[in-house]
């Protein structure tokens, strides 16, 4: 039998192998057994001697773990290094078992036995324990009482009712400059309103105030109903306008622009060229006795129809044309009585005084409403017995009112308000005499000229000189006149009867003439101190010609006729020049110049009868 | 209201004039002298171009309105006059 058995020391593990010599006493079995106790080797056992086979190899044992690492190296921070580490853990752990038990008279124990002593206690007997507990209790420093009621609480019920909802709408706006820019504006007029109103509140009583409240009611239904298509009068008006503007586009234009280039071959003369032609179905058939342009508004122009003929006579028409609107008068006013004369105040612009066949003389607001004349004079306010030839506003006298003279073949001057200021006037008569008077004196004349054979048809101021006027007659002569001189400075033979002649407001020695035979003749001094610098047949024959006219800013001329139309022209470039002065020389204009230029004419005249006489 | 018609009578006797149409502020057509179908189309369309002259000419100038717009084609030319309430709207043939 071979025991082998280990031996577990300090750091030693000795390996005995043993051969034990057993008693044959065991029995037979083992002895078949102890036979077998020959060392039975395997094949591939080694081969040793006896003497190797006894001898004893120590095997020591230690305590160090084989399998634990021999290097362990760890990273050390503080000196950024891989350190090795000396003492590694040899300890190799196989199984770990942690027990339950604790013991008895340690602290833990204590704590559990006592903890389960209350327990016990704690189930059975509850009333222990609440005394228990109040003895615990802690009281505070204060000997604090607290004491605690509930009140009863209300049930609550709930309360609701449902009203009707504001009325809602949606609104949107863009908020635009120009929104916001009227909506300033309105503000403002609002304002301006409330400070009127206040204005007039304290001024009047309260009755008057209830009147005119419903006064405004009443006329702000009335305005409601009646603007439908009156809001667009104006629109309308503009439309009108644009539309003619379109038809006659050429004359527009040419009104503009259009110069005549063959007045450049033509030394002297110069042409017409026909713009526009103006009438009215009010005013067929009716003549043209007067012609007026509002100073103002310069395309604007007023014409008065009647009828020169005694027999003849009937209703007549006031009408205003604008060179804008060539197919219809701006304002039409019928008259029971043909006009004679008319003119437009300077600076009141809407204020026209008419002369009549009757020898009646009315004023027509054109800023009112209304076909009839804010006044009209009758037999008791001193109307004329004759026809009235010629009306003329004055400048406001110093009280500031408006007044005209008016003059008629009854003999009479009369002027319509009072006067003071100290004018010259002329008069023209059917026999062919001009009186020069003075607005003061007028019961007597200054002067009188033996002007014309027959009647004097129109006397003219120069517009520029003082001295100088001009007067036309049926006689076929139109002649200058200096007012200090009795005998005429200049005669002109138009052959045939003049009806009208007109000083040009640009230069004061041009004006034009119009004749029977539809004719317009200009003359300009300056230029030609015999002829006619242009003559120009603008009508048909048989129409006569009545008036003729100046615009005060435009190149351009109305001519009236018998049939009741009135034709616009163009005057060409050479109609309107001005003095040719040296080249380097600057071309001096204003009134003094065109005085100066019909002084020198004058002196001229002057000088040869002065070396005669 | 009467001169307003009279005057609008004259416009359509001119020569070359087309048509009037009146269109109140929210653009429907309140009197034409068209048929309707050209009438809806041409205020439709109209409308809104005056609305946008109007208000690019506002944005520039408050101050400033418009006072009429006139488009020129090669075959007529449409003039509008543009109001308060209102606006007019004219079409004419100038060669005719």
């Amino acid at each position: 039998m071979q025991d082998a058995f280990f031996c577990r020391g300090s750091n030693e593990t000795v390996l005995f192998v043993q051969d034990k010599e057993d008693g044959m006493e065991h029995g037979d079995e083992w002895d078949e057994w102890s036979h077998g106790k020959t060392l039975t080797k395997p094949p591939d056992q080694l081969e040793l001697t006896e003497a190797e086979l006894n001898e004893t190899f120590t095997r020591i044992l230690t305590a160090t773990n084989p399998h634990a690492p021999q290097n362990i190296v760890r990273y050390s921070f503080k000196k950024r290094s891989y350190k090795p580490i000396s003492a590694v853990d040899q300890m190799a752990v196989h199984f770990v078992l942690e027990g339950n038990l604790l013991y008895k008279d340690s602290d833990e124990a204590r704590r559990q036995m006592a903890k389960q002593e209350v327990e016990e206690e704690d189930r059975p007997d509850s009333a222990a324990s609440k005394t228990g507990k109040k003895e615990q209790k802690l009281t505070n420093q204060i000997n604090f009482c607290e004491r605690a009621s509930q009140t009863l609480n209300n049930p609550p019920r709930e309360r609701n009712c449902q009203t009707e909802p504001p009325p809602r709408c949606n609104f949107s706006a863009i908020a635009n400059q120009w929104e916001i820019y009227d909506a300033y504006v309105e503000e403002l007029q609002k304002q301006e309103k409330n400070k009127e109103k206040q204005k007039a509140i304290p001024s009047k009583k309260d009755d008057e105030d209830d009147d005119r409240g419903k006064k405004k009611m009443i006329l702000m239904e009335t305005q409601t109903q009646s603007d439908d298509l009156c809001k667009m009068a104006k629109a309308t008006k503009i439309l009108e306008r644009m539309v003619n503007q379109n038809i006659y586009g050429d004359l527009a234009i040419d009104f503009k622009y259009y110069e005549d280039c063959s007045d450049e071959f033509r030394e002297q003369e110069g042409t017409l060229l026909p713009l526009w032609k103006f009438q009215c179905d009010k005013a067929k058939k009716l003549t043209v006795t007067a012609l007026c342009w509002n100073k103002k508004y310069q395309d604007l122009f007023a014409a008065g129809m009647g009828s020169y003929d005694f027999s003849k006579q009937g209703r007549g028409v006031l009408v205003f044309y604008t060179l804008k609107n060539s197919s219809f008068p701006e304002y039409i006013y019928p008259t029971n009585c043909g006009i004679m004369c008319l003119d437009i105040h300077e600076q009141v612009s809407y204020l026209v005084a008419v002369g009549f066949y009757d020898g009646c003389v009315a004023v027509y607001n054109l800023k009112e409403d209304g076909q009839q004349p804010v006044y009209q004079s009758t037999a008791k306010t001193g109307k004329h017995t004759d026809p009235v030839w010629q009306v003329r506003w004055q400048n406001d006298d110093m009280d500031g009112n408006h007044n005209f003279y008016s003059v008629s073949s009854d003999g009479r001057v009369v002027s319509w308000t009072l006067v003071k200021i100290n004018h010259l006037f002329l008069v023209g008569t059917q026999e062919g005499k001009i009186h020069k008077c003075f607005k003061t004196y007028s019961s007597q004349y200054l002067e009188t000229y033996d002007a014309h054979t027959l009647a004097v048809d129109a006397v003219k101021w120069n517009h520029f000189h003082p001295k100088v006027f001009i007067s036309c007659s049926s006689d076929w002569t139109v002649k200058i006149w200096d007012h200090t001189i009795n005998t005429p400075m200049f005669t002109f033979e138009l052959y045939a009867a003049v009806g009208d002649v007109a000083w040009a407001p640009y230069s004061s020695t041009v004006f034009a003439a119009v004749t029977v035979n539809g004719k317009v003749h200009i003359f300009d001094l300056n230029v030609n101190k015999y002829e006619a610098i242009c003559q120009q047949q603008v009508v048909a024959k048989k129409t006569k010609l009545t008036h003729i006219e100046f615009n005060l800013v435009h190149p351009l001329i109305i001519v009236g006729d018998d049939q009741g139309y009135i034709t616009s022209f163009k005057l060409s470039p050479n109609l309107r020049k001005q003095p040719k002065m040296k080249k380097g020389e600057e071309l001096p204009k204003g009134p003094e110049v065109e005085i100066a230029k019909m002084e020198k004419l004058l002196s001229l005249l002057r000088e040869p009868e002065a070396s005669a006489v | 209201m009467a001169e307003v018609e009279e005057t609008l009578k004259r416009i359509q006797s001119q020569k070359g004039v087309q048509g009037i149409i009146i269109v109140n502020s929210e653009g429907i057509p309140i009197k034409t002298t068209m048929d309707n179908s050209s009438t809806v189309q041409y205020v439709g369309l109209i409308h809104q171009l005056v609305m946008k002259a109007r208000s690019t000419l506002r944005d520039l100038d408050p101050q400033n309105d418009l006072t009429f717009l006139r488009i020129r084609s090669k075959k007529n030319e449409i003039m509008i006059a543009p109001d308060k309430d209102y606006f007019l709207i004219v079409i004419q043939n100038p060669s005719d």
